[in-house]
């Protein structure tokens, strides 16, 4: 029997309170596949699971708040057949009283459109009430038709199209949710990384004429922006320097996979930084699809819960538009941030000549504990080199 | 399209990437980008409005034409001419 935890999103992250069930006892579930929504400080994320199986029982019901690590369901793998064995299986630890419901086979059943009653979840029937929206005329997509989240949500932005308007306090309680997690994280890290800072200016003469030569050849909705640059450039320096990739947790972990946390500024305050999962292997513009993608739904607070565990450094941009240089703090347990300023003409010197050039100025802030200032210099250095040649990125 | 028509269109675009921002606040000759805080993420959502809303194609090298309501009316208006 596979055990369903509520999942630890990031190092300040102490609980979570399950909003909603997506599937039921006895649904098939996959790898990837969304089961829950779970209310944190960071939003209402859309909990994955990350095994293949038979749902055999939902332990925490809606609306409970429960510690990270706690058994919130139990799945039974899809290689075990639902037999005698697992009834007989000992229940899983858990305060919570467990609500007993029989296992039913993992049969897809034909949705019958019920005139009899509405399938609802509570959250989206709490939701509906709120915002004033009749469920009778919403098709529900959630397990056998019912109506979830999701779909008071396309109610709710269908209604207000024109007129966006933040009601219920539901944004404003997740932004001082978010508000909360910064503040706990940030502290963490200033009280217990001891950063070292390094900073270079690059050149982008050659990588903004290649990009803008690029550009005029697509689409408008294809456009690249020069940040994917910056993070194609970053990824590539970091396997030349892994060891700026690593988490630091009783000792150094070094980690092989490239997983890129993009900073992402709210509006009314606060920072999310979903990742950007293997960002060395992707390509310019599978990079750009992933921002187009990632972007409004970090904004929206409507993050999934591998986005916002799995990276293993930090890229922010947030000095675009803005400010010369960002110098960031650790997102703990990583071991490094890098920060990109605006691009800005600056005065260049170059072979006993000064010319302009729009300049980039680039920041990394590491852990001393875990690197040391020769290996931050490489990689900054990495990093310079990749973006003299956009072609290869 | 009358100028108050084209006002309103653009400021409806606005008011959908920055809903914290009262558009009637930005003056003709104010730069959009500074008034309401728009990143280059965002600010190709707008072009992207922009040219579905009014059937023209802005190229990359003419984003600097259009940062204030003036100019950007004015540009819309000859890019919509150029475009029948």
């Amino acid at each position: 029997m596979i055990e369903f935890t509520m999942p630890s999103l990031g190092a300040d992250m102490e609980d979570g309170t399950l909003a909603e069930w997506r599937v039921k006892s006895g649904d098939f579930v996959k790898r990837g596949d969304i089961i829950a929504d779970v209310d944190t400080q960071k939003g209402l994320i859309e909990i994955e699971v990350f095994d293949e199986g038979t749902i055999h029982e939902l332990i925490v019901k809606e609306g409970e708040k429960v510690p990270v690590g706690t058994v919130m369901a139990t799945i039974i793998p899809a290689q075990e057949k639902i037999s005698a064995d697992v009834k007989t299986a000992p229940a899983p630890a858990s305060k919570s009283k467990i609500k007993k419901e029989s296992i039913k086979p993992a049969v897809k059943r034909v949705v019958t459109k019920g005139i009899d009653h509405l399938k609802i979840s509570p959250l989206a029937k709490r939701m509906a009430v709120e915002k004033g929206i009749d469920v009778s005329t919403i098709k529900g997509s959630g397990p056998q038709g019912s109506i979830v989240k999701k779909d008071i949500d396309l109610a709710v932005a269908m209604k207000a199209e024109s007129h966006v308007e933040v009601t219920g306090g539901k944004k404003e309680r997740a932004a001082e949710g978010v508000r909360a997690a910064i503040a706990s994280a940030m502290s963490r890290s200033n009280r217990e990384i001891p950063h070292f800072y390094l900073e270079t200016r690059i050149d982008m003469s050659k990588a903004l004429d290649w990009l803008s030569q690029s550009n005029k050849q697509t689409e408008l909705k294809d456009r690249l922006l020069s940040v994917v640059l910056l993070i194609k450039a970053t990824a590539k320096a970091i396997r030349e320097v892994p060891a700026v990739n690593a988490y630091w947790k009783n000792g150094l972990e070094l980690k092989n996979v490239i997983n890129i946390g993009f900073a992402v500024s709210l509006r009314e305050g606060g920072v999310v930084i979903p990742a950007i999962p293997e960002a060395d292997k992707k390509s310019l513009n599978e990079l750009m699809a992933l921002l187009n993608d990632l972007i409004p739904r970090a904004r929206a607070l409507q993050l999934r819960s591998s986005e916002l565990s799995q990276s293993t450094i930090t890229l922010t941009n947030i000095g675009e538009g803005s400010t010369d240089k960002v110098f960031g703090i650790i997102y703990p347990p990583q071991v490094a941030i890098i920060g990109f300023g605006n691009i800005v003409e600056e005065a260049w010197a170059e072979n006993g000549a000064l010319s302009t050039r729009p300049v980039v100025h680039v920041t990394l802030a590491a852990d001393h504990r875990a690197i040391d200032g020769y290996l931050g210099g490489r990689f900054l250095m990495a990093l310079k080199k990749n973006l003299q040649n956009p072609a290869a990125l | 399209m009358k100028d108050q028509e084209l006002k309103t269109t653009i400021l409806q675009l606005l008011s959908k990437i920055a809903p914290d921002i009262d558009p009637q606040e930005l003056e003709m000759d104010a730069n959009i980008r500074e008034v309401f805080g728009i990143d280059s993420f965002d600010f190709l959502q707008f072009i992207i409005g922009l040219d579905e809303e009014f059937g023209i194609t802005t190229p990359e090298e003419d984003y600097g034409k259009i940062t204030t309501l003036n100019t950007l009316m004015a540009y819309l208006k000859l890019a919509s001419n150029k475009q029948v």
